[in-house]
């Protein structure tokens, strides 16, 4: 069974972040993985996205038109790429920077205020694992417990940060289970 | 060993430091760049050498000064980085030198665009550079694949003494899929000493070893043309590989496609199973020397009555195609330019037009 997810938003979010340490997380699992980013020219706060593909089975094409989820970080990825979901698939929207809706009502949204609960945590710049933790909760697409150790395993090498990303994993979960 | 997730483009430094390459020299260039950014950082490690060179075209005659000592030695760049590297590749093919050039190949012609593309097998197995040489040319279709490529390409260089080239897209570089280095590699010691100027005393020889491309007696130079095709020859009876796909039923289709492409070709293979259609493939792994028996063999199954090449240029290896199915059956063409790499559907839609034709 093959699933696919892709991450878009402006270039420093943490787009490439989240859907590698999913990638992470699914390599783990035993699953085979691709994560393919855009790499076309951008320019700075320009849009980012990338794409993780993970199957039970050897991935064919690694270039996904039409995925099973996105997890839209701004609103112009949610206007270009909403549109492209499998029907039943997920859409998760950071309704802290997005005001509109997918408007499609054969997907399900779920809404993440990730700038917002991230600021509450101490810093933006977690939003992202809030939402990577929403996504995977909601999804079921990895296991949540090995997401949590590749989070932790990321920050290694910057130890101060780990409290704060382990509670903006643990936040993102309340969110999706809410 | 464990798999790691790596990006391509950095699968193909540590599978080269693994084969005990040590010196590396390029310049930067989308989308290859990590290969460089990886190499600035780990060949120090490893007590190896990075020179990022003022351009490919002084990259192109770094690698030939170091292949001619005798030292593993590698580049990395994108199509119009190899373009000025053409002149130093058939040199070094010309004075019979190893060495190993990765092409992540991006849209052309002229500077053309950053995104994947396939546009440069004619100048891979065709030429690029002037004169009667041929490259051994490998087309891996993902990370796993490249970094056992790169390994194979280091003794296959020093084996016949020639370039070895890998191409790879814009795809394979940027991607990150999980690989598995091989453990307990042995490096099989360089054959230098019969060639290289590494000096009598070092390799304790009272022989001189010259490396040169300049023959100026006709004769002399008939000879070492001679000597350079028979190597090539050499490569087309042990070097040729391929990998058969789906090829078992009664197919009506043959595709051939390599590389990125011929992943995507699987994918709409395995869709138009699930729906009792049957399509085969040849997934050339090396581009020279070609698999023409493997693709001959398989067009002329009975069930067979087309055969489609579909690369991610207008048409190029289709003519290696053309060569190998010898007109038994029609060949024909369908392929995306400028960084647009075909969907399933379009090559489903592809394959269904020829069986209802």
């Amino acid at each position: 069974m093959q699933k696919e997810v892709m991450f878009a938003g402006f270039g420093g979010q943490g787009i490439l972040l989240s859907a590698k340490l999913l990638a992470y997380a699914a390599m783990k699992q035993g699953l085979e993985v691709a994560w393919v980013p855009s790499y076309g020219p951008e320019m700075r706060g320009g849009t980012a996205y990338c794409t993780v593909v993970i199957s039970d089975i050897r991935i064919g094409s690694p270039i996904i038109k039409n995925p099973t989820y996105l997890v839209a970080m701004n609103r112009p990825s949610l206007e270009k790429f909403a549109p492209n979901v499998k029907p039943g698939g997920i859409v998760v929207i950071n309704s802290s920077l997005i005001p509109v809706r997918s408007e499609r009502d054969d997907i399900s949204e779920l809404l993440v205020p990730a700038n917002e609960e991230a600021i509450n945590l101490g810093t933006v710049r977690c939003a992202n694992i809030i939402v990577l933790s929403a996504f995977a909760a909601k999804s079921g697409m990895v296991d949540t417990d090995i997401l949590r150790q590749c989070v932790k395993d990321n920050f290694a090498s910057k130890k101060k940060v780990i409290p704060l990303n382990m509670k903006a994993f643990d936040r993102g979960m309340e969110i999706a289970e809410d | 060993m464990a798999k790691i997730l790596m990006k391509g483009n950095e699968a193909i430094g540590e599978a080269a430091i693994r084969a005990g390459c040590l010196n590396y020299f390029a310049y930067p260039i989308t989308p290859q760049t990590e290969v460089a950014e990886y190499m600035a950082k780990r060949m120090p490690e490893v007590n190896g050498v990075f020179v990022q060179g003022e351009s490919e075209v002084a990259v192109g005659y770094m690698i030939f000064g170091a292949a001619a000592c005798g030292e593993r030695v590698m580049t990395t760049s994108s199509s119009p980085g190899v373009s000025l590297m053409s002149e130093a590749i058939s040199y070094i093919a010309g004075a019979r030198c190893p060495a190993v050039f990765v092409n992540i190949m991006r849209g052309g012609p002229g500077l053309g665009g950053i995104l994947p593309s396939q546009g440069d097998y004619f100048q891979s197995t065709k030429g690029g550079g002037h004169g009667d040489y041929r490259l051994l040319v490998m087309a891996p279709d993902g990370v796993q694949e490249i970094v056992e490529m790169v390994m194979m390409a280091f003794p296959l260089a020093e084996k016949y003494r020639n370039p070895v080239m890998i191409v790879g897209d814009g795809l394979i570089g940027q991607m990150m899929e999980p690989v598995e280095f091989p453990d307990n590699l042995t490096v099989k010691p360089s054959n230098k000493d019969a060639w290289a100027t590494n000096g009598m005393d070092t390799r304790g020889s009272k022989e001189k070893n010259i490396v040169k491309s300049l023959y100026l007696d006709p004769e002399e130079l008939n000879n070492h043309n001679l000597t350079l095709k028979a190597q090539y020859e050499r490569m087309k009876k042990e070097e040729i590989r391929f990998e058969a796909y789906n090829t078992d039923g009664d197919y009506k289709v043959l595709i051939v496609s390599y590389g990125t492409m011929s992943r995507v070709c699987k994918t709409a293979i395995d869709n138009m199973k699930a729906k009792g259609i049957e399509t085969g493939m040849i997934r050339p792994k090396t581009l020279f020397p070609y698999p023409l028996q493997a693709v001959h063999d398989a067009a002329a199954k009975q069930s067979c009555k087309a055969v489609i090449s579909i690369e991610m240029s207008m048409g190029q290896m289709v003519e290696d195609v053309e060569r190998a199915v010898l007109g038994q059956k029609p060949v024909s063409w369908y392929g995306q330019c400028g960084g647009n790499v075909p969907s399933p559907e379009e090559v489903e839609e592809q394959v269904m037009a020829l069986i209802n034709k």
